[in-house]
């Protein structure tokens, strides 16, 4: 597969399906694994990265799940391809950093990425939408028992699989989602959600991860811990924790339309009225305005057949994803004046909001009814 | 009061994070506590901070000439990276890691997935164990044709034993 293919077919979960998909917008789990008695990528030197990652490239291709899968070297892929696959969560910024001696092999659907002398050899990953952490689990599981008849993988009885930040020894794993919460924001309770999250142990970022910026409303909670507790056990705690986080945002936008209705139109007013007149905007104002876009959409201010062009636009008005697909490299002006441009045509023909239709769902009391596959 | 990280400038942002009953304390200039997005909750974890501060003086419990005899690395690495070398740095600095380990991990011992190999490692030596202890039992009690049957088996099990 070349990486034409990977820019042309949009990834499973971003087409925003799944269980709580109003809210979760991808969960995600990857497991760390090493060689017995090789150097970590971060230390060896760039003969033994290659020779480690001439051992387990071959045996990542060959998987069953691997088959017409998107494989490259990251010497050979541009700064621009990386950074799109940064922007699609398909590689950590800290891999799109590595060059020689590090790769990363995909599948077609890209639910699953594996990511070769990364900070660890191997960083298998599987990326869901909505809220399914248990089969994102699964999947990278499986892969994780073929390779591990293959590959000598570094495990003490005592400590589990060794990783080269004790961070994550034990399990290797991160399990993660990424939840939408402009609910909690608006209404200034989404600090009092974090701390209490942070409190049991459970780690709340931003949209790419540590020590990134929460921006869109977008917020990454995942386990901190990954030593003395099952990967199940983990699991099942984060997934409890998240579903807690989806009540309290479905209670804080039920208070804002009974309470502050008039700022929340208001907000919603100025989101359309922003995107659908300005020629220039930046990403993080476009992700901010998006993502009031989205609420509105979920709470029935837009029809829900428009939700499509507004989940595509988080992804396309992305820095690399604007160049890429404009086949130019642009200075950050020309970028903000084609994004608003690219937003302005896909909302062309997007209705105004309405506001009547809300008030009345929500005295159905049928606004965003959650539903729980897992 | 001088800043952890820098360890130059006076510290004007103090932190403090429970966290199971254990508590972690930092203390931060305010360039530091900048570049390390305290400012910022939403990007911060205190235990990624602490990972950086107390991981090395942690480390330094280990003999300060340690060497990794597999990849090379030393304490002095680990403090500049927070990484460690090679699996089997884990052996080598297993005395400074386990109380670092202690304060980052909700345990000290891992109880999740056990690779194959190890599952049928674990069962052979369980099995080893159980013959060992008949073959005893069997030679007090001078039962010596199930010793000499017992002998064979511990003597197959153990080709077995080196070949997994």
């Amino acid at each position: 597969m070349k990486f034409s293919n990977v820019m042309s077919t949009g990834g499973e979960w971003l087409r925003g399906e799944g269980p709580h998909h109003q809210i979760v917008i991808s969960s995600r789990v990857r497991l760390a694994r090493n060689l017995r008695n090789r150097a970590f990528p971060g230390w060896a030197k760039k003969a033994e990265r290659t020779l480690v990652l001439e051992q387990i490239k071959p045996r990542v291709e060959e998987l069953p799940e691997m088959q017409d899968s998107f494989s490259e070297l990251l010497q050979d892929l541009s700064a621009l391809e990386k950074q799109v696959l940064v922007e699609r969560h398909l590689i950590s910024r800290e891999h799109a950093a590595k060059s020689i001696g590090s790769a990363v092999v995909m599948n077609r659907r890209q639910t699953l990425s594996i990511m070769v002398n990364e900070e660890d050899h191997l960083r298998m990953q599987s990326i869901r939408s909505g809220l399914q952490l248990k089969s994102a689990f699964k999947l990278v599981d499986k892969v994780d028992s073929t390779l591990e008849g293959k590959l000598d993988f570094a495990y003490d009885p005592k400590l589990g699989y060794l990783t080269a930040c004790p961070t994550n020894v034990g399990t290797g794993m991160r399990a993660s989602a990424m939840l939408h919460l402009p609910g909690l924001v608006l209404s200034e309770l989404i600090n009092q959600v974090i701390q209490a999250v942070n409190k049991i142990g459970l780690a709340v970022r931003g949209l790419y991860g540590e020590g990134t910026e929460a921006m869109g409303n977008l917020f990454q909670i995942s386990n901190q811990t990954t030593l003395g507790e099952k990967e199940d056990e983990i699991i099942g705690r984060l997934s409890k924790v998240i579903e807690t986080i989806i009540e309290k945002e479905h209670d804080a936008r039920q208070m804002l339309i009974q309470k502050k209705s008039n700022t929340l139109w208001d907000q919603i007013g100025r989101a359309y009225g922003v995107l659908t007149f300005a020629h220039a905007m930046t990403s993080k104002e476009a992700l901010n305005l998006l993502s009031i876009m989205k609420l509105g959409i979920d709470l029935g201010a837009f029809p829900e057949d428009r939700r499509l062009p507004i989940d595509e636009l988080f992804i396309d008005t992305q820095p690399a994803h604007l160049q890429k697909s404009s086949q130019q490299k642009l200075n950050a002006e020309e970028r903000d004046q084609l994004r608003a441009q690219i937003i302005r045509e896909r909302l062309n023909v997007f209705p105004k909001p309405d506001i009547s239709k809300v008030a009345r769902e929500s005295e159905n009391g049928s606004t965003a009814a959650p539903t729980n596959n897992e | 009061m001088l800043c952890d990280v820098c360890k130059c400038n006076d510290a004007t942002v103090f932190l403090t994070q429970i966290l199971e009953g254990k508590m972690q304390k930092v203390n931060l200039c305010d360039a530091c506590s900048k570049e390390k997005g305290v400012q910022d909750p939403t990007g911060f974890a205190l235990a990624d901070l602490l990972l950086g501060i107390g991981a090395a003086e942690e480390i330094e419990k280990c003999a300060p000439s340690e060497r990794c005899p597999v990849c090379g690395f030393t304490q002095a690495d680990f403090k500049k990276t927070g990484r460690l070398g090679c699996s089997s740095c884990y052996l080598t600095f297993s005395e400074g890691l386990g109380s670092l380990l202690k304060a980052m991990h909700k345990g000290t011992e891992h109880v999740g997935k056990l690779p194959q190999r190890a599952h049928r490692a674990l069962e052979l030596s369980d099995r080893m164990r159980s013959l060992t202890e008949n073959l005893q039992k069997a030679v007090t009690e001078e039962n010596y044709e199930t010793a000499a049957s017992l002998r064979d088996q511990i003597k197959q099990l153990e080709h077995e034993l080196a070949a997994a």
